[in-house]
């Protein structure tokens, strides 16, 4: 069990080589006579007006609180779909009790307007 | 040391290294960024106990969503490349006593309890952990009030959230 | 852990990295040819034979480009979130298996790099990393669009990352296990897109989205975004942008062949093991095709309607289809 975790934890390591070459390549063959209008901020030629970082919609944010909640509720649902055709019909139906009230969260959130992007 | 234990000792100090990375950073994205390194070092940990199952869970949940909701807190509410403030202010002596005394204590209650001598159950004998897992969970001689009350207890802290945060 | 083993892990290791890198360089040529093609024009074909060097001098090309950093970025970060884009599109390889066990000079070689017991939930999980390339490329460049773009792709990942993770249910369900292994055995007679034809189709509309793939491409849509959370890359950087999306597009491929589409195998037909992995390139190459053409032939979408569909749409399905899939399994046995 434990060898096969190894495998992919060195697999990662491996893999970080791919993209760190990349990088780390061009840095010694690539051409570099940066001048200011160059590594200007690009906005199609226009010259840039304030920030970039300006305050964007609170949308953002309650779409990834929303969805924390779900991402927690399918978790638990993953070890109860595997054990699935081993469980008896009580057990089951826990299961399609739970998928319920997930769905009677969506319901609420609908009805409350929350998941228009206006 | 066999090569288990130098790969905990690698995990554990990543962690740790990540950790107060996360507290004495100014920058609160890349604090948010070592944040998630140290929580990546806590799913090796679950790996090298067996239970990869919370390890795969860590992942998804902590560093894919509870973090990118925090990223999305704080790109929303700071101009964070401005950042650069002191981390500590004047009482971080007795915080740091307090928070060494804490350690202390609770390392010295966790070696004398009888908890301490007791080897965790080789779940490598179980054919599928998972399964079992999950028959666990629906079972009403184990955990099915539990799970069923966590659903509950899901839908109305969402709720609430939305209460708090929604305004039409 | 013994020596033979490390090697032969070492060797399959670099033998799917060279895949990745080759499927991501061909696909790109593809995609131009079979673009071209839709929109009757020829399309590459300069490079060597029918173009086939093309993606050789794109590389060439862009090693030899100057790499610009802008001086307000963050720079650490911002020649990080490249490699963290790609990593993720490369990890997801580590459990997908492309055939079973083949003897090669008396050695027993599983065509798989690992089988975890609890594979899917791993896909899942380097989906959800996946966001974080993207929304740190978008937030260090300090540019607007950049960020916009950033910012935007990772509320939509998130978002359809719930219907794809929810459409994996139905194939845990019939199979019994989470490992991927498992899920291709279990398809020997019955490939699972039958029983689970609405997953399948919960689950090719959230992986397109998932991967930012046309008529998803929000984060980078040129009229609205410039360039989207790439705009202030360039060079070798950009490459790898490109790198993680193309090889997204083949692992998608590949897991909706594995999970819904028998895998490695061919129904009711034993072929020798040897060519399990000529048949899941065959599915693979199938559904990549697939996405090309989607892209030739649909506009993209509103970023409203985008998250509309995924909300309102794909979500509730794929709870209905968890659902559905539970009570017929009782009632069937």
């Amino acid at each position: 069990m434990l060898t096969n975790w190894l495998y992919v934890g060195l697999f990662i390591i491996v893999a970080l080589v791919l993209p760190a070459v990349t990088i780390i390549v061009p840095r010694f063959i690539a051409p570099k006579k940066p001048n200011r209008i160059k590594v200007d901020v690009y906005e199609c030629g226009i010259e840039t007006v304030g920030e970039a970082w300006v305050q964007f919609k609170v949308q953002y944010y309650i779409f990834a609180l929303v969805f924390l909640v779900f991402d927690i509720e399918t978790v638990f649902l993953y070890p109860w779909a595997v054990a699935f055709d081993k469980l008896p019909l009580f057990a089951v139906m826990e299961g399609v009790l739970f998928i319920a009230l997930l769905l009677a969260g969506l319901v609420y959130l609908w009805r409350k307007g929350v998941l228009e992007w206006a | 040391m066999t090569g288990l234990e130098f790969v905990f000792v690698l995990i554990a100090a990543l962690t740790l290294f990540s950790a107060v990375m996360v507290v004495t950073t100014p920058n609160m994205v890349r604090a948010a960024l070592w944040l998630i390194l140290a929580l990546f070092g806590v799913a090796g940990t679950f790996v090298l106990l067996n239970a990869a199952f919370l390890a795969v869970v860590q992942v998804v949940v902590y560093i894919g969503a509870i973090a990118v909701l925090m990223i999305f807190a704080i790109m929303l509410t700071r101009k964070v490349m401005k950042d650069s403030g002191p981390q500590t202010n004047s009482t971080w002596g007795l915080a740091a006593l307090i928070a060494a005394a804490l350690f202390g204590g609770l390392t010295f209650a966790l070696t004398r309890s009888p908890a301490a001598t007791l080897m965790a159950p080789d779940f490598s004998t179980v054919s599928d952990p998972v399964a079992e897992l999950g028959r666990a969970l629906v079972s009403p001689q184990a955990y099915v009030i539990p799970f069923e009350v966590a659903s509950v207890l899901l839908l109305a802290a969402m709720i609430g959230a939305i209460y708090v945060a929604w305004k039409k | 852990m013994d020596t033979a083993l490390l090697i032969e892990w070492l060797i399959k290791s670099v033998i799917l990295l060279f895949f990745g890198l080759t499927g991501f360089a061909y696909l790109t040529l593809l995609e131009r040819r079979a673009l071209a093609r839709i929109q009757v024009r020829i399309g590459p074909n300069r490079a060597g034979p029918w173009g086939l060097l093309q993606p050789l001098a794109d590389g060439i090309k862009l090693i030899f480009k100057e790499e610009l950093i802008p001086p307000l970025a963050d720079k650490p970060l911002f020649i990080l979130s490249p490699i963290l884009t790609v990593l993720p599109a490369l990890i997801i390889w580590a459990v997908i298996p492309w055939g079973r066990q083949i003897v090669i000079a008396g050695r027993e070689i599983n065509l798989y790099l690992t089988d975890i017991n609890v594979g899917v939930l791993y896909l899942t999980a380097v989906a959800s990393i996946a966001v974080y390339g993207i929304t740190l490329a978008g937030w260090s460049s300090n540019n607007k669009y950049a960020l916009l773009g950033g910012l935007r792709s990772s509320a939509q990942m998130v978002s359809y990352e719930l219907a794809l993770g929810l459409a994996f249910l139905g194939p845990i369900m019939l199979a019994g296990s989470m490992s991927l292994v498992d899920i291709v055995e279990a398809q020997k007679n019955l490939w699972f897109v039958v029983p689970q034809f609405l997953g399948f189709i919960i689950f090719l509309l959230a992986g397109l989205a998932e991967v930012n793939r046309a008529p998803f491409d929000m984060p980078e849509a040129e009229q609205e975004l410039t360039a989207g959370y790439h705009t202030e890359y360039s060079g070798m950087k950009f490459a790898l942008f490109f790198m993680a999306e193309y090889i997204k597009m083949i692992a998608i491929s590949a897991i909706a062949a594995t999970l819904f589409l028998g895998g490695y195998r061919l129904p009711f037909i034993d072929l020798p093991p040897i060519l399990d992995p000529v048949v899941l390139f065959i599915k693979i190459f199938v559904l990549v095709f697939g996405m090309i053409w989607v892209r030739a032939t649909l506009p993209r979408l509103r970023y409203d309607r985008l998250m509309a569909l995924g909300w309102k749409v794909l979500l509730p399905l794929a709870l209905v289809n968890v659902f559905i899939t539970a009570v017929i399994m009782v009632f069937t046995g």
